[in-house]
C-alpha cells in the first residue's frame, strides 16, 4: 500500500520530483486532454513496470537501458495505435506528445529506480501510485489553466451532455493568457511555489 | 515554406521550449550557470540536426517502403539514442576540447523529448531531407537561444532577494513564463510580413 500512497503524495512525479514535464504543460490546456494523456501514461508504465520487473535477471546489466526504452516504445506504439482507433478526437488534440510518452522520464526513471530491484506485485503498485500521481498532478494544472484561460471545464461527453461545463461570468471574459503557452509556466511555478510554501509552514508547525 | 521560413518559425515562432515546452527539463535544469547553459545548447544543435535528418532517411528509405511506419516511435528512440553513442565517440576520437566542452552532455540528450519532438514533427510536417536538416538546426538553435537567455536572468537572479517558498525552480517556471510571453510577439503575422 505504501508504494502505491507514495506516488500520489510524498513523491508526486510532477510537484515533487518534477518529472515528465513537457507532456505536463503542453496537453494541459483541456481537462479532458489531461485525463487522457495520464489514461496512456498509466498504462504504459504499469506495462513497463510489469516487464521490467519480470525481466530483472534476464537482461544484461550493460544493455539495461536500450532494452527498457524498447519496452517503453513498444507499449507507447500501442498506445498510440488504441488512441487513433478508438478516440481519434484526443489523439488529434495530443498530437506528437503521445509518441513522446516514450522520453517521459517519470517511465525509465521508475523502470531504473524500482522496478529493476522489485518483484511484479511491488512494481504494479509503484506504476498505478505514480501514473494516479502524474494524472492528478496533470488534471490539477489543467483544471486551473481552463477554468482561468476559458471559462469552461471540458469532460466527457455523454448523450445530450456536449461535456463542457461553462462557468458564468469566467467563459465571457477569460483570461486568455492563462491559456496559452506562458501560462503553463506561470502556473507550475506559482503551485510550486504554492506547495514549497505549505511544505515549510508543516515543517514550521512540527518544530514548535 | 523556404528554408528562411523554417529557420524564423523554429527559432522565434515556434520555439521548443518556450511555445512547445519540449526540452524543458534541461532547460530548468542546466540553466544555472551560462557556461554549462550555452555546452548544453550547442551539443542540443549538433544532435538535433544529425538527428532529423537520419530519421528523414529511415521513414522514408526504410519505413514507408517496408509499410512498417507502426514502427516509427520505437525506431527513431533507438537510432536517436544510437546517434547520440556514436556522436559522443566520433568526437571523442576527433577532437578532445570539443568532447570536454560538449561530452558531459551528450549522454543525457538521449532522453531529451526535443531531439525525438523534432524527428516525429519534421516526419509530420512532409519536410524534404534538407529541409529537415533545417528545421532540426533551427529548432536547435532555439533551443539553445531560450537556454542561454535564461541562464543569464537566473545568474542575475541569484543576487536578489526572491521570497522562500519560490527560490530556485518556482521562480525558473516563472522567469521562463514571462520569456514565452515575450515570444508570443513573434507569431505568424511576423513571417508573412518579412516574406510575405
Amino acid at each position: 500500500m505504501g508504494n502505491f500512497t507514495k506516488g500520489i503524495f510524498k513523491e508526486n512525479p510532477i510537484f515533487v520530483i518534477l518529472l515528465g514535464l513537457c507532456p505536463t504543460l503542453a496537453v494541459s490546456t483541456q481537462v479532458i486532454n489531461a485525463i487522457g494523456m495520464g489514461a496512456g501514461v498509466i498504462f504504459v508504465l504499469l506495462g513497463s513496470n510489469i516487464f521490467v520487473s519480470l525481466l530483472k535477471n534476464f537482461i544484461p546489466d550493460k544493455v539495461r537501458i536500450p532494452s527498457y526504452i524498447v519496452i517503453i516504445a513498444s507499449f507507447v506504439t500501442i498506445v498510440d495505435l488504441v488512441m487513433q482507433a478508438y478516440t481519434p478526437s484526443l489523439s488529434k488534440n495530443l498530437g506528437v506528445f503521445v509518441q513522446l510518452i516514450v522520453v517521459n522520464c517519470i517511465i525509465l526513471g521508475r523502470a531504473e529506480a524500482f522496478a529493476s530491484k522489485s518483484n511484479v506485485k511491488d512494481a504494479v503498485f509503484d506504476a498505478l501510485g505514480m501514473g494516479v500521481g502524474f494524472t492528478l498532478g496533470l488534471a490539477l494544472i489543467a483544471l486551473i489553466r481552463e477554468v482561468l484561460g476559458a471559462g469552461t471545464i471540458t469532460l466527457f461527453a455523454v448523450g445530450g451532455f456536449d461535456g463542457v461545463i461553462r462557468l458564468p461570468g469566467l467563459s465571457e471574459s477569460p483570461v486568455r493568457i492563462i491559456a496559452l503557452a506562458p501560462g503553463a509556466l506561470l502556473v507550475i511555478g506559482y503551485l510550486k511555489g504554492l506547495f514549497n510554501w505549505m511544505e515549510m509552514r508543516k515543517a514550521k508547525g512540527a518544530a514548535v | 515554406m523556404s528554408y528562411v521560413g523554417i529557420i524564423i518559425t523554429f527559432v522565434f515562432i515556434e520555439n521548443f521550449i518556450l511555445t512547445k515546452f519540449l526540452g524543458l527539463c534541461p532547460f530548468i535544469g542546466v540553466s544555472k550557470n551560462t557556461e554549462s547553459a550555452v555546452g548544453m545548447g550547442f551539443a542540443v544543435t549538433f544532435v538535433m540536426s544529425l538527428a532529423s535528418l537520419t530519421t528523414w532517411a529511415i521513414q522514408k528509405l526504410i519505413l514507408v517502403p517496408l509499410g512498417l511506419e507502426f514502427l516509427q516511435t520505437i525506431t527513431f528512440i533507438l537510432v536517436i539514442a544510437t546517434l547520440v553513442q556514436l556522436v559522443e565517440m566520433i568526437i571523442q576520437k576527433i577532437s578532445a576540447p570539443l568532447y570536454k566542452a560538449l561530452g558531459i552532455y551528450l549522454p543525457l540528450i538521449t532522453t531529451n523529448c526535443a531531439v525525438l519532438g523534432i524527428a516525429l514533427i519534421a516526419v509530420r510536417s512532409n519536410y524534404n531531407a534538407f529541409e529537415s536538416f533545417v528545421a532540426g538546426f533551427s529548432a536547435g538553435l532555439g533551443f539553445l537561444l531560450a537556454i542561454l537567455l535564461m541562464s543569464t536572468i537566473r545568474e542575475k537572479l541569484e543576487n536578489e532577494w526572491v521570497p522562500k517558498p519560490f527560490r530556485g525552480v518556482p521562480i525558473a517556471f516563472i522567469t521562463g513564463g514571462l520569456m514565452a510571453l515575450a515570444f508570443m510577439a513573434f507569431d505568424k503575422a511576423l513571417l508573412r510580413n518579412l516574406i510575405g
